[in-house]
C-alpha cells in the first residue's frame, strides 16, 4: 500500500462534510483492493449475504436512494417494477457520463471501483439479478482501465463469480465499454448499444426496462453513482442515511459546478439542503464568481435544464422545489456564467452539443435540433433577422410543446407544464436541443435583438387596372 | 491483412463468450479491430460479422452510429477538443483556433505526416477542469495554448508513447474472467427459476 494523501484527484474537494461515496478519494491508491479491504470495503455485501434478499431490499427502499443519473426515481421502487417470478433478470449499469456539465461517475470509477462493484454486487443479491453489465462510456480509458483491474482482483479474491464468499450467490460482472455516443445514457438505448446495435432510444411503453428489458428480460439499468451508495447503505445502515439530508432527498450527492467560478469544483454536497448560493458563493466550494464579476446566469442540472438567474440561487438542491421553479436537478451539474458571458454564444454550445448527439431516430429531434442550431448560429453570426427568433421558438414548440413556459403558448392554448415535458419525442434529447436556447431567449432577448438584421419591410400593393 | 489475427480472434472467442448473445459483443470487437489496424477496416467488419452472427451490412450499421470508430486512417494521435459549454466558457475557441493554426490543418483532417489528427469533441466528463482535450482518450486538463504547443512537441518527439498508446488502444488493461470463477453468461432461454441464494422466496 502506498499510503498518503493524493494530491491530484483532479477538481475534488472533500470539505468538512458527510462523504458517503467519496470517502477514499483522499487516498492515492483508493483504487487497489488492497486499500478498499483496509477501509471497510466489502463489508457491506458481507452483511448483505447474511441476511434475506428481500430485507436488503427492504432496506434500500426504506432509505429512498433517488437515482442519481439524472430523472431522480428511487432505486428501491425501481427494482420493484420488474415482474415476478420471470427469470433471468440483468443489471446494466449506466457509465455512459456525458451530459455536459456532469462530471462524478468518471471520479467514482477512476478513484473507488471496488465501491461501484461491491454495489452492483449487493443490488444483484436484493433483486435476485442474474448478470450484471458494466457499461463504461467508450471515450473515458482511465475509467475502464481502473474498473477492468478492480474487476480482476476481485473475481481473483472471491468476491465476484461462483458462490461469492462461500455463500449461494453466485454472479459474473462483465465490462463493456462504449464507443461515443451521449444518447446511449438513455436507458433504453443503453440496452439496445449493449445488445450490438446502434444506440436508439426504443419506443414507450413499456416505459421502464424493468418490464421489458435487455433481450426482452426484466432489466434494471442504474446510475454508477447510485450503486456506489449502497455499501455505505448496508454498513450504516437505512436510518444513517436518511439522518442526512432531507426527508424527499436523503443522502448526499455528488455536484460538479464548472465555468466561471473561482474554484471549480466537484463536491459531494448534502442533499436538499445545500442551496446554489452556498455552492457558488460557498468558502468550502466555489468561492464566488471569478473576477468578482457578478453572475448572469447558471444552468442548474446539466446540459438538458432551463437556467436559472441570480433570483434563483436561494433555491435549495431539492427537487420538489427546483421543478416548481422551472428547472430540474438532473445530473448534478452546475454550469456558471458570469455578467462577460456572450449569452447567444454560451447557447448555440448546448444546443449544438443536442443537435450533433441526435440519434436521428424522432423527426422533431433530428430536423428541429439542427433547425435549432442553424438559426442560431446565424444569430451569433450576426446574420439572423426578427423572422428568425419567431422561428426558434416555432421550431421547439415542434419538438416539445409547452414544455417551458413561453408567450406564444397562451395563443396556441398550450399549458405549461412541469417536468417531465410534453414532448413529441421518444427521449429527452430532443428537448433539450431546445431548453438552452428558450432560456437565453427568453431571459436574455436584448442580446439576441441587438445582433439582430433589422429589414425594412416594404409593403407591397396590388396595381389595379 | 485486416482480418483480425488469430491473438485477437481467441481475445474476440473470450468476449463473446461472457455475453448471452453474440451480436453483444459488437462494439467490443469493434474496439479490437480498431486496436489492430488503427481504424476499422471492412474486411475487419466482415470478419466480426461471421463471429457475432450477423452481416457486414448490419456491422457496419453498428459501428457507423459511434463516433470513436474510424473508417480510414486517422493520425497516430487523435486529438479532442472539447467545445461543448463549460469548456467553451474557458476558452475552447482559442484552443481548437491555436490548434488548427500550429498544425496548419483545420479541426476534422490529419497532418500530411501521418502523426496528428484534430477533432471538435463533445462533453468529455471533465467540465470543472476545462478547457480540456484528450490525445487518443487520455486526459488533459486546464489547457493553455503555450501547454498545447508542449504537448504536440512532446508527442512529436515521442516522449509521452508510454504514458499515451497509438490510436485505437482504448484500455491497456482488460478485464479477464478466471475459469474456475466465472459463472458463464446467463442467456433468456437457459434460467426460468429464481436463483438459488433466494432459497425459493421471491425477490421482491
Amino acid at each position: 500500500m502506498t499510503g498518503g494523501t493524493w494530491k491530484h484527484a483532479p477538481g475534488f474537494y472533500a470539505g468538512d462534510r458527510p462523504q458517503v461515496v467519496t470517502s477514499r478519494f483522499q487516498y492515492e491508491d483508493s483504487y487497489t483492493l488492497e486499500r478498499y479491504l483496509a477501509t471497510d470495503g466489502y463489508k457491506g455485501l458481507r452483511s448483505a449475504l447474511a441476511r434475506p434478499a428481500n430485507e436488503i431490499h427492504d432496506e434500500v427502499k426504506n432509505a429512498t436512494v433517488l437515482g442519481r443519473g439524472g430523472a431522480g426515481f428511487p432505486a428501491g421502487n425501481k427494482w420493484g417494477l420488474m415482474p415476478q417470478g420471470v427469470w433471468p433478470r440483468y443489471l446494466v449499469v449506466n457509465g455512459d457520463e456525458s451530459e455536459p456539465g456532469t462530471y462524478k461517475d468518471r471520479l467514482l470509477m477512476e478513484r473507488d471501483p471496488h465501491q461501484l462493484i461491491e454495489g452492483c454486487l449487493i443490488a444483484s443479491y436484493a433483486a435476485g439479478l442474474s448478470q450484471c453489465f458494466l457499461y463504461i462510456r467508450g471515450e473515458m480509458a482511465l475509467a475502464q482501465e481502473r474498473v477492468a483491474a478492480a474487476l480482476n482482483e476481485a473475481y481473483a479474491a472471491g468476491y465476484i463469480g461462483k458462490n461469492i464468499l462461500g455463500s449461494k450467490f453466485s454472479l459474473d460482472i462483465v465490462l463493456h465499454w462504449g464507443a461515443g455516443a451521449y444518447v446511449v445514457g438513455e436507458e433504453t438505448a443503453l440496452i439496445e448499444s449493449l445488445e450490438g446495435n446502434r444506440g436508439m432510444p426504443r419506443l414507450k411503453p413499456p416505459y421502464f426496462p424493468a418490464a421489458n428489458g435487455l433481450y426482452g428480460q426484466p432489466t434494471i439499468v442504474n446510475n454508477v453513482e447510485t450503486l456506489a451508495n449502497l455499501p455505505w447503505l448496508l454498513n450504516n445502515g437505512a436510518a444513517a442515511y436518511t439522518a442526512i439530508g432531507t426527508a424527499t432527498s436523503p443522502g448526499t450527492r455528488m455536484v460538479a459546478v464548472s465555468g466561471h467560478v473561482n474554484r471549480p469544483g466537484v463536491f459531494e454536497i448534502i442533499n436538499g439542503i445545500t442551496t446554489f448560493r452556498d455552492l457558488l458563493y460557498g468558502d468550502e466550494f466555489c468561492q464566488g464568481i471569478r473576477n468578482g464579476n457578478d453572475l448572469k446566469a447558471f444552468v442548474p442540472g446539466g446540459g438538458s435544464a432551463p437556467w436559472f438567474t441570480p433570483d434563483q440561487l436561494d433555491l435549495p438542491f431539492e427537487a420538489s422545489q427546483v421543478g416548481p421553479a422551472g428547472s430540474m436537478l438532473g445530473s448534478g451539474a452546475i454550469m456558471v456564467m458570469d455578467s462577460t458571458t456572450d449569452i447567444p454564444r454560451a447557447a448555440l454550445t448546448l444546443t449544438r452539443f443536442y443537435a450533433h448527439e441526435s440519434c436521428g431516430k424522432c423527426t422533431p429531434c433530428r430536423e428541429g435540433g439542427t433547425w435549432l442550431e442553424r438559426i442560431l448560429s446565424r444569430v451569433v453570426d450576426g446574420k439572423g433577422t426578427d423572422a428568425d427568433l419567431d422561428q426558434i421558438f416555432e421550431v421547439g414548440e415542434s419538438i416539445c410543446p409547452g414544455a417551458f413556459p413561453h408567450a406564444s403558448n397562451e395563443k396556441l392554448g398550450i399549458a405549461a407544464v412541469p417536468f417531465p415535458y410534453r414532448m413529441n419525442t421518444i427521449c429527452f434529447v430532443g428537448p433539450s436541443a431546445y431548453a438552452p436556447v428558450h432560456s437565453a431567449l427568453t431571459l436574455f432577448r436584448s442580446e439576441f435583438d441587438a445582433r439582430i438584421v433589422k429589414r425594412t419591410m416594404i409593403k407591397v400593393t396590388a396595381v389595379s387596372e | 491483412m485486416a482480418r483480425l489475427t488469430e491473438e485477437n480472434v481467441r481475445l474476440a472467442r473470450e468476449i463473446i463468450g461472457r455475453y448471452p448473445k453474440a451480436r453483444s459483443a459488437t462494439i467490443p470487437l469493434l474496439h479490437l479491430a480498431q486496436e489492430q489496424d488503427g481504424y476499422v477496416t471492412n474486411e475487419a467488419m466482415s470478419h466480426i460479422g461471421e463471429l457475432v452472427g450477423a452481416s457486414s451490412a448490419e456491422v457496419f450499421g453498428t459501428a457507423s452510429f459511434y463516433e470513436m470508430f474510424k473508417f480510414e486512417p486517422v493520425g497516430k494521435y487523435l486529438i479532442n477538443i472539447c467545445g461543448t459549454m463549460s469548456c467553451a466558457l474557458m476558452g475552447a475557441e482559442e484552443l481548437m483556433h491555436h490548434a488548427e493554426e500550429r498544425l496548419g490543418i483545420k479541426m476534422g483532417s490529419t497532418t500530411a505526416d501521418g502523426k496528428f489528427t484534430l477533432e471538435r469533441a463533445e462533453c468529455q466528463a471533465a467540465c470543472t477542469e476545462a478547457p480540456c482535450l484528450q490525445v487518443n482518450y487520455r486526459y488533459r486538463y486546464r489547457v493553455t495554448p503555450d501547454q498545447l504547443d508542449t504537448l504536440i512537441d512532446d508527442l512529436s518527439a515521442g516522449t509521452l508513447s508510454s504514458e499515451i498508446p497509438a490510436h485505437g488502444v482504448v484500455a491497456s488493461v482488460r478485464q479477464h474472467i478466471p475459469a474456475d470463477r466465472g459463472v458463464g453468461a446467463v442467456a433468456p432461454e437457459t434460467v426460468t427459476e429464481n436463483p438459488v441464494w433466494l432459497d425459493g422466496k421471491a425477490a421482491l
